[in-house]
């Protein structure tokens, strides 16, 4: 799985056009994250890596790197 | 002049573009600047509504859109839009006990099924640019009223509505405005294909203070508020048009 991709894909879920993300950002303090954001990340991930994630799961992920990894063990 | 009401440089895409209240947008909106997107079933017919545009940058795009393959392939033959109207939609009336589970797709399938996955996918795809203007060309049944007979047809405007305000929540963050047009009976052909009887449309038009039914242009102007800057603070909202018929 390809960081770079996923990256771009969680980007195209905030409504900002501007947002920069790397692996260490904290995506929950970025402006522009909502709840409805979060909806649209794991509806992604469910259209793009055929993973549902457990929301309990994703919420103790902070940083994308995090999440990119809870993406892939799921693989 | 200064027209805040004009749509010149804005790209539209009117759904049931080939007859109707679909058509009477197409031409208002082509003569208030609008360069028009039509799709509908019929080409022979959208060619026919293509004729009738002021002059301008126009074209017609043949879709079936209660199948999403035909949505889906439309969204991608589609530049970036400003604006949106969904007129395409289906009348019947079926009393209660006539009700089937066919008769209940096959409203919902065009009525309500295809407004919700066309934005779906106009908003997937991105081709709805910032401050875009969407307008779903509801209905005063289901809405403000329910009459006999018509309750299929009621509940997909009412859903409608609802996946309207939502939608205008929703995609307020994307700057895209989501509006309705709520007519009571307009004019149009497909009214000539329902059943009632000179003396029964007499008794209906009483009802009506104005004491006429409305034409599709008046339609049209209303939707051209809505889709022009004039209405840049508005979404979420329904505007009524029904000669005063829920006044009382």
């Amino acid at each position: 799985m390809d960081i770079q991709l996923f990256i771009q894909n969680v980007t195209d879920q905030f409504d900002e056009l501007n947002v920069e993300l790397t692996p260490e950002t904290n995506f929950r303090q970025v402006e522009g994250w909502t709840s409805l954001v979060a909806l649209l990340v794991i509806t992604m991930v469910d259209e793009e890596y055929g993973i549902v994630l457990p929301p309990e799961e994703m919420r103790k992920t902070n940083t994308i790197q995090e999440l990119f990894d809870l993406v892939v063990s799921k693989q | 002049m200064h027209n805040p009401f004009s749509l010149i440089g804005k790209t539209i895409l009117v759904t049931g573009a080939s007859s109707g209240i679909g058509r009477s947008i197409a031409i208002e909106s082509s003569n208030m600047g609008a360069n028009v997107i039509l799709t509908g079933r019929n080409i022979e017919r959208l060619q026919e509504t293509l004729a009738l545009l002021k002059q301008g940058q126009h074209q017609y795009i043949a879709s079936d859109i209660s199948n999403e393959e035909d949505i889906i392939t439309l969204v991608n033959l589609l530049p970036e839009l400003d604006g949106c109207v969904h007129s395409a939609g289906v009348l019947g009336l079926t009393p209660i006990q006539a009700i089937t589970k066919e008769k209940i797709d096959e409203i919902e399938r065009v009525n309500l099924h295809a407004p919700i996955l066309l934005t779906k996918h106009l908003i997937k795809k991105k081709k709805l640019t910032k401050g875009a203007s969407v307008v779903f060309i509801s209905s005063a049944a289901g809405v403000y009223r329910v009459s006999t007979a018509n309750a299929l047809y009621a509940i997909t405007k009412n859903g409608l509505d609802a996946f309207m305000r939502t939608a205008a929540l929703e995609l307020a963050g994307k700057q895209i405005r989501f509006n309705s047009v709520n007519p009571a009976i307009i004019e149009t052909e497909a009214l000539c294909n329902i059943p009632i009887t000179e003396e029964q449309k007499k008794a209906n038009l009483e009802q009506y203070p104005l004491k006429r039914y409305g034409k599709p242009e008046e339609v049209a102007y209303a939707t051209i508020y809505l889709l022009s800057d004039a209405s840049a603070w508005t979404t979420g909202t329904e505007i009524k048009l029904d000669g005063g018929l829920t006044l009382s």
